[in-house]
């Protein structure tokens, strides 16, 4: 497979991926949770990496998993304490994400990790990290990565359907017939650490945010069943990837920005027209009506 | 004690620390108000919609003047905030998805825009960079006047109206009976949190900025209950995690200006956890046993 190709795969992989487990985050008006999640990751490849002295893998995924989950408890026992839960988010978020630039700006010198990258991935070098075993290359590891959690989190979701559905739409009844509420909360945070860890070395962490939260978004204007929702969401991640890729390199500036604005450009279109709740559509049948 | 002295001998970092203490105050008092109008994330999208705009002006005018930039920046973040009440009010999304949507699409703009400026610029776009993280070391003394000045007149502003902002906040519809323009003071309100943190990004960094609003504030109401107090306190907290962050990354070479702000303002927020005088949880163990 030729370079570009591989580009756009991990930028498929990455829509799809986010898309998918954004979907029922934003359903669940957990949306600020991700995005809280996706700086605090931050902390864990950073800390991952003064454990094992290596940037990928393994060690970065365990790591990102403990500080995803680290942050909803975190923000799930101040909200508990009293404190209001945008304040309790944006102050555990912060920390964490404040902690892991700094430690960053010390390791900087002996990795290609920098507050940058961080921020904006290099998804252009993917394809140069290949996986080798016994000489013998396997693609790039990015992709193995997207790849492995995209089919974690779907047979997740495949497994505790039901209970995720019903405990979305009414937790009080979820609690009432013996749904675990708790294990499912964390179940989907651990699903989006993982999202974002793996989508860390293309996008970087904050641009993660943009394809967790707007297709998800996005899908939630246009359908109103359950299972529709997932796949569009989805869908419109891969399509977001493939528009911004396509801009990106048509004006020669970063990917990973370039896919946020064709997701929140797919957004303002289904703002506007959506079928059944667009803003221009309804005001149209107003019209119409009166 | 010789490098004390050497420290707060130089003019430069003198002034660097007269601002950055005056500008954690300012963000420390404003963001009691934010505090308990429950938008402490939309500052936070205010603040990474900054970036578009800072990056707008330099493409149309070409030219870094701080000013500028700054107004630019003042004018994506309205829009922002714009932007997250129409979505509220005209569709099914709810806030906290708004809010996201609007951080994530404004900023990932930002950096298309950046990597286009340093593709296609010229001239020396050196130093656009340091809007994202801040770095007080690379200020000249003109952009340490304006946010010094900047503060200062934010947090007159801010003690003026206290009154009005107080009852406007606590209860609106009483304000509206004694004949007090409640749209009117949440406009100012909002202006003043446009301003700290139009002022703040070229110090602290609009990832960050939005932090020195919600932490001092978070942390003052540990040890008080009541508004004016929380106010000073967070004004107090705030500008000594805004001092010692600045003093720090001007020491250290590398540093980051506004990631150690905020660390010193996370610590002072441990600490009121850990022993604040009216919700802490050393105090409510004590009284357990």
């Amino acid at each position: 497979m030729t370079y570009t190709l591989w580009i756009i795969l991990t930028g498929c992989l990455v829509g799809l991926t986010c898309g998918v487990t954004g979907s029922l985050l934003v359903l669940r008006k957990m949306s600020m949770l991700a995005d809280a999640i996706s700086h605090t990751v931050l902390l864990g490849i950073v800390g991952a990496f003064f454990v094992s002295h290596s940037l990928n893998g393994l060690p970065m995924l365990i790591g990102a998993g403990i500080v995803g989950i680290l942050t909803a408890f975190f923000v799930e026992s101040l909200h508990s304490s009293g404190v209001q839960s945008d304040a309790a988010i944006g102050v555990v978020f912060t920390s964490l994400f404040a902690l892991g630039v700094v430690l960053i700006s010390f390791i900087g010198d002996q990795v290609h990790l920098d507050t940058k990258h961080a921020l904006m991935g290099e998804i252009a070098f993917v394809p140069w990290d290949i996986l080798e075993i016994n000489g013998v290359s396997y693609g790039p590891i990015a992709v193995w990565m997207l790849g492995i959690v995209f089919i974690i989190s779907i047979i997740l979701i495949w497994i505790f359907y039901k209970q995720i559905k019903i405990s979305t739409f009414d937790p009080q009844f979820a609690k009432l017939i013996g749904v675990p509420v708790v294990f499912i909360h964390y179940l989907l945070m651990t699903m989006v650490s993982l999202s974002t860890v793996a989508a860390f070395d293309s996008v970087g962490a904050i641009l993660v945010v943009a394809m967790l939260i707007v297709p998800g978004a996005t899908a939630y204007l246009l359908t109103d069943r359950f299972f529709i929702l997932l796949c569009l969401s989805g869908v419109i991640g891969i399509l977001s990837a493939i528009v911004g890729y396509t801009l990106a390199v048509y004006w020669n500036v970063s990917i990973a920005g370039a896919m946020a604005c064709a997701a929140g450009i797919f957004f303002l279109f289904a703002f506007l027209f959506s079928p059944s709740n667009g803003l221009v559509v309804r005001k149209i049948k107003n019209l119409r009506y009166s | 004690m010789d490098f004390i002295f050497d420290l707060f001998s130089g003019a430069n970092i003198r002034w660097v620390l007269f601002g950055s203490l005056l500008l954690g105050c300012a963000s420390g008092i404003i963001g009691s108000f934010v505090l308990l109008k429950k938008q402490s994330l939309i500052s936070d999208a205010m603040a990474h919609a900054a970036l578009p705009g800072v990056c707008i002006v330099y493409i149309i005018f070409e030219i870094k003047s701080v000013p500028m930039l700054l107004i630019g920046a003042t004018i994506t973040s309205l829009i922002a905030t714009q932007s997250i009440q129409t979505i509220i009010k005209h569709s099914k999304i709810k806030s906290d998805a708004a809010i996201g949507i609007i951080i994530s699409v404004f900023f990932g703009f930002g950096i298309v825009l950046l990597t286009f400026i340093q593709q296609n610029s010229s001239g020396n776009q050196a130093g656009l960079d340091s809007f994202i993280f801040g770095q007080a070391a690379s200020l000249v003394r003109s952009d340490i006047q304006l946010i010094t000045v900047g503060s200062l007149l934010l947090v007159i502003l801010t003690t003026l109206f206290f009154k009005e902002f107080k009852i406007s906040i606590f209860d609106p519809l009483f304000a509206k009976g004694i004949g007090l323009p409640v749209t009117f003071f949440n406009g100012v309100l909002l202006a003043l949190v446009v301003g700290v943190v139009v002022i703040g990004i070229q110090m602290v960094g609009v990832v960050l900025i939005a932090a020195l609003l919600i932490t001092p504030p978070l942390a003052a109401r540990y040890w008080t209950e009541r508004l004016g107090m929380m106010a000073i306190l967070a004004g107090v907290f705030g500008a000594i995690s805004g001092a010692s962050g600045a003093v720090l990354s001007t020491m250290i070479a590398n540093l980051p200006t506004g990631p150690m702000m905020v660390l010193s303002a996370s610590l002072i927020f441990l600490l009121s956890l850990l022993f604040g005088s009216k919700k802490g949880i050393a105090l409510k163990a004590v009284r357990h046993l």
